[in-house]
């Protein structure tokens, strides 16, 4: 009887490690996903700035490629300006919130993603 | 009971659930096949609008429910987002104007500028601006004015989401045509995403010259309050708006105006 429960938690363990190592590849994959369909309007696929919307705008996206700007914003200021939106870090009201859209998990996860695009830390 | 009676009562009963079978099967297959006919489908007691509410569900079931879900819910998940094919229609009845559905769907005119999902219909280039594939963009289906009659008094009755809209939200206090736009523009960076007039704003989203045709007033007042609670994965981010902007902005989309027929498209493939 006791065998067969160390099974099991054993079972379920190994079942539960298998879950957490794709998991956070997965997050990354959907970081990059939800970049290149919520951000890309404004910011470009590429996240150069050069989305489909801006040529009628009168403020121009953020290069998030643009590793010297990027470095300059800390990963919390990152975080504020997607979840509050521009206005919230002293910029353009273009800039959307979207903390509406996307969970905490998902907010850290582009922010992530966006020192992935510029290659750069805080 | 004799296990006779009980036999004989089970085969009465089959015999009851066949012959409805047969009856709906006949009515479907009759309305199918000849659309026109409405009114001479006989033998049942629907009353001549349950009758093209019925012809209408079978031509969104037969040929619009690859593209459209006709039933709910939303996408949760952004794979199921990124896969549909068309809008939502499944709370049509709280959302569009009978009398603009009739009229455009027999005669369909683009919405969303770079079509419905953007991203499946832009070319991306290293080192320059992503722009949009005009060319790739397909025309939408067109019904007769008899299909499109009777497929939008079927969409009438897709009442879901019917708690989401607020009832009467509107204010009695006038648009203000000059701060309307500036608000659009300025304040709320809604032009970003929306064309005001064709070749004029964002193309990622509908445009909104013909909102006022299109869309009931308490629908776009409830939707731009929060666009989640009708798509959660929608790509039109909750602009956390007060009830001054939510007034103000939606009399203002309230009254623009469509150009004249034949100038839609114009002005956007430069
Ligand atoms: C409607 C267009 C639009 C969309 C969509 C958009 N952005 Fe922006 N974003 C802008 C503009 C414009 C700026 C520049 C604001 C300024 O410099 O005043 C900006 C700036 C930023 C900044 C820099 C803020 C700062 O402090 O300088 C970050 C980070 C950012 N965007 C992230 C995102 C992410 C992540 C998404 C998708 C979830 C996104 N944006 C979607 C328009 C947009
Ligand atoms: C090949 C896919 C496809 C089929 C089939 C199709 N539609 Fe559509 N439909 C779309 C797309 C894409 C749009 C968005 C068009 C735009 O924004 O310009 C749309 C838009 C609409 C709209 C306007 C919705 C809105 O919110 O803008 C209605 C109403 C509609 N379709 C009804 C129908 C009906 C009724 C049928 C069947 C007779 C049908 N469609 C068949 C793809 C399809
Ligand atoms: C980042 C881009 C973006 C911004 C900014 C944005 N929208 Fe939208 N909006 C969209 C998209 C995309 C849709 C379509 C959602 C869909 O197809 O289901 C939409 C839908 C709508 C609709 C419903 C139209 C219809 O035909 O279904 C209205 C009305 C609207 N937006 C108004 C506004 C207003 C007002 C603002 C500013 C407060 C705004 N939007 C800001 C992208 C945006």
């Amino acid at each position: 009887m006791k065998q067969s429960y160390r099974y099991i938690i054993g079972a379920l363990s190994l079942l539960a490690a298998m879950m957490m190592v794709p998991n956070g590849m997965a997050e990354a994959a959907t970081a990059r996903d939800n970049y290149r369909t919520y951000c890309a309007q404004c910011h470009g696929v590429n996240g150069s700035g050069g989305g489909v919307n801006t040529e009628s705008m009168s403020v121009q996206p953020r290069d998030h490629t643009d590793a010297k700007g990027m470095s300059g914003l800390t990963d919390a200021k990152l975080k504020k300006a997607i979840a509050e939106g521009g206005l919230a870090v002293s910029k353009s009201v273009l800039m959307p919130p979207w903390r509406a859209t996307f969970n905490d998990k998902e907010l850290d996860a582009l922010v992530g993603y966006l020192r992935e695009l510029c290659k750069c830390s805080e | 009971m004799g296990l006779r009676d009980k036999r004989m009562r089970l085969a009465g009963f089959g015999l009851l659930l066949f012959a409805i079978a047969v009856l709906f099967s006949a009515v479907s297959v009759g309305s199918a096949l000849n659309v026109e006919a409405a009114g001479t489908a006989g033998a049942t007691d629907l009353t001549e609008s349950a009758i093209s509410i019925k012809k209408g569900k079978i031509i969104l079931k037969s040929r619009c429910g690859k593209c459209h879900a006709i039933k709910g819910p939303a996408a949760t998940t952004l794979k199921d987002f990124k896969a549909r094919k068309g809008p939502d229609l499944f709370y049509a009845g709280v959302k569009y104007n009978e009398e603009w559905l009739i009229k455009w769907l027999a005669n369909p005119v683009p919405i969303r500028p770079a079509g419905f999902r953007y991203f499946k219909n832009i070319i991306v280039t290293e080192g320059s601006d992503d722009t949009v594939n005009w060319d790739a963009l397909a025309e939408h289906v067109a019904l007769t004015p008899d299909e499109a009659e009777m497929v939008a008094a079927t969409l009438m009755t897709f009442m879901a989401y019917k708690g989401k809209v607020k009832k009467n939200a509107l204010t009695e206090e006038p648009a203000d045509a000059f701060m309307g736009e500036m608000n659009f523009d300025k304040f709320s960076g809604c032009l970003a995403c929306h064309e005001i007039e064709p070749g004029y704003g964002g193309v990622t989203g509908p445009e909104v010259y013909t909102v006022a045709e299109r869309l009931k007033p308490d629908f776009i007042y409830s939707y731009l309050k929060s666009p989640q609670s009708f798509d959660p994965k929608s790509m039109m981010p909750d602009k956390e708006l007060g009830e001054n902007f939510l007034q103000v902005l939606t009399k203002y989309m309230l009254s623009l105006e469509a150009p004249p027929d034949g100038e839609y498209d114009e002005g956007e493939e430069e």
